[in-house]
């Protein structure tokens, strides 16, 4: 068995890429995987709090790429799941301190002893984004439904393809069905047909991310909110299941005359 | 009658509507790395060279770039200014 090398990156920041990953390692691990999250956003470490492994850090990314520790010892294990282990990037380091070939030789040694590596990019195009790339198998890519984001994940999947990445998936986070409903924020298909890409999931925007943020306990270990399910879905994906996407309402003809006329009314 | 003159006029689209016309213009020029400034510096070159030999009305001049699904092009719209002959 080698693992596969998943990079989920954005481009523009902000967008979720720490939750997803974080979220993604905790389902894919429930469903007995045995996952490797890897924070390579050096010298902005978040994956740690995501996961609440902060007081559990001893060695980090750099620590293993400059030799002082071997690659197993940086590894923090997830208590609360079998096989889950996050390698935090490290904190008080610059970028440059890491190269792409460090980011692939340590991946090469983690693909024998499991099924996944998640790398969570940091945002931007720099060499940070390269490095993320580097080793990767497939490629997700982090937006939401808005105009910046949608942007910058066009320009990431025009680079992604250019390393022979390709064909990377999207991930739409933070989608309001009923601002989409209302018609005052971009759908599913408008993202899909603009970025000319496939889809591997939708999480909605829910409230419950931000208490699990708080708490450093992801979503997904429970199956009682909407986007804890919707990272599972997107692990059942990953693993190659065929899930049907949950049909987001979009407003028929017959609805939206008879929704335009009520309104109409209140005027 | 409010219904009526909805239905006449036109009325402002969703926003939505609005954040999906702005993506498909900016990836658009991003893809073709042809900004809407580069447009303006095409449209201004074109009415000179074209000026010099037809007459045309540079006010109507139109150039814009457009997607295709085989071929990108950049389309120029140039109105001439000729005699206006009246038909019945």
């Amino acid at each position: 068995m080698s693992a596969r090398v998943v990079t989920i990156t954005s481009g523009k920041g902000g967008v979720g890429k720490t939750t997803v990953t974080a979220n993604l390692g905790v389902a894919l691990a429930m469903r007995g995987q045995r996952v490797v999250t890897i924070d390579a956003d050096i010298g902005l470490r978040n994956l740690d709090v995501m996961l609440g492994l902060e007081n559990r850090i001893v060695y980090d990314l750099v620590d293993v790429v400059e030799g002082r520790c071997r690659l197993r010892q940086a590894l923090v294990r997830d208590k609360r799941l079998q096989e889950l282990y996050l390698l935090p990037a490290a904190q008080t380091r610059d970028k440059s301190a890491v190269r792409a070939e460090d980011m692939v030789r340590i991946c090469n040694e983690l693909r024998e002893s499991f099924d996944f590596l998640l790398v969570d990019s940091p945002a931007g195009i720099e060499q940070g984004f390269r490095n993320a790339v580097a080793p990767a198998d497939e490629v997700l890519i982090v937006t939401n439904p808005e105009v910046a984001a949608v942007r910058d994940a066009d320009r990431v999947i025009g680079l992604i393809e250019a390393e022979g990445k390709g064909p990377a998936r999207l991930i739409i986070n933070r989608l309001k069905p009923e601002l989409v409903r209302r018609g005052d924020m971009l759908d599913t298909s408008a993202v899909i047909e603009l970025l000319a890409i496939d889809l591997i999931g939708i999480i909605p925007e829910d409230e419950a991310v931000i208490m699990a943020a708080n708490t450093g306990r992801p979503v997904a270990f429970t199956d009682n909110s909407p986007a804890g399910r919707a990272f599972h879905h997107i692990a059942r994906r990953l693993m190659g299941e065929e899930v049907p996407f949950a049909p987001l309402k979009e407003p028929g003809l017959l609805e939206r005359l008879f929704r335009w006329m009520r309104a109409e009314g209140e005027e | 009658m409010k219904l009526l003159d909805r239905l006449l006029h036109h009325q402002e689209p969703p926003s939505g509507e609005i954040a999906r016309e702005r993506l498909r213009l900016v990836l658009a020029h991003d893809r073709a790395n042809i900004s809407p400034g580069l447009l303006e510096v095409l449209k201004d070159e074109i009415i000179a060279v074209i000026s010099r030999h037809v007459p045309i009305d540079p006010d109507g001049v139109q150039v814009t770039y457009t997607e295709g699904p085989r071929v990108n092009r950049l389309v120029a719209d140039i109105p001439l200014r000729t005699e206006r002959r009246v038909r019945r």
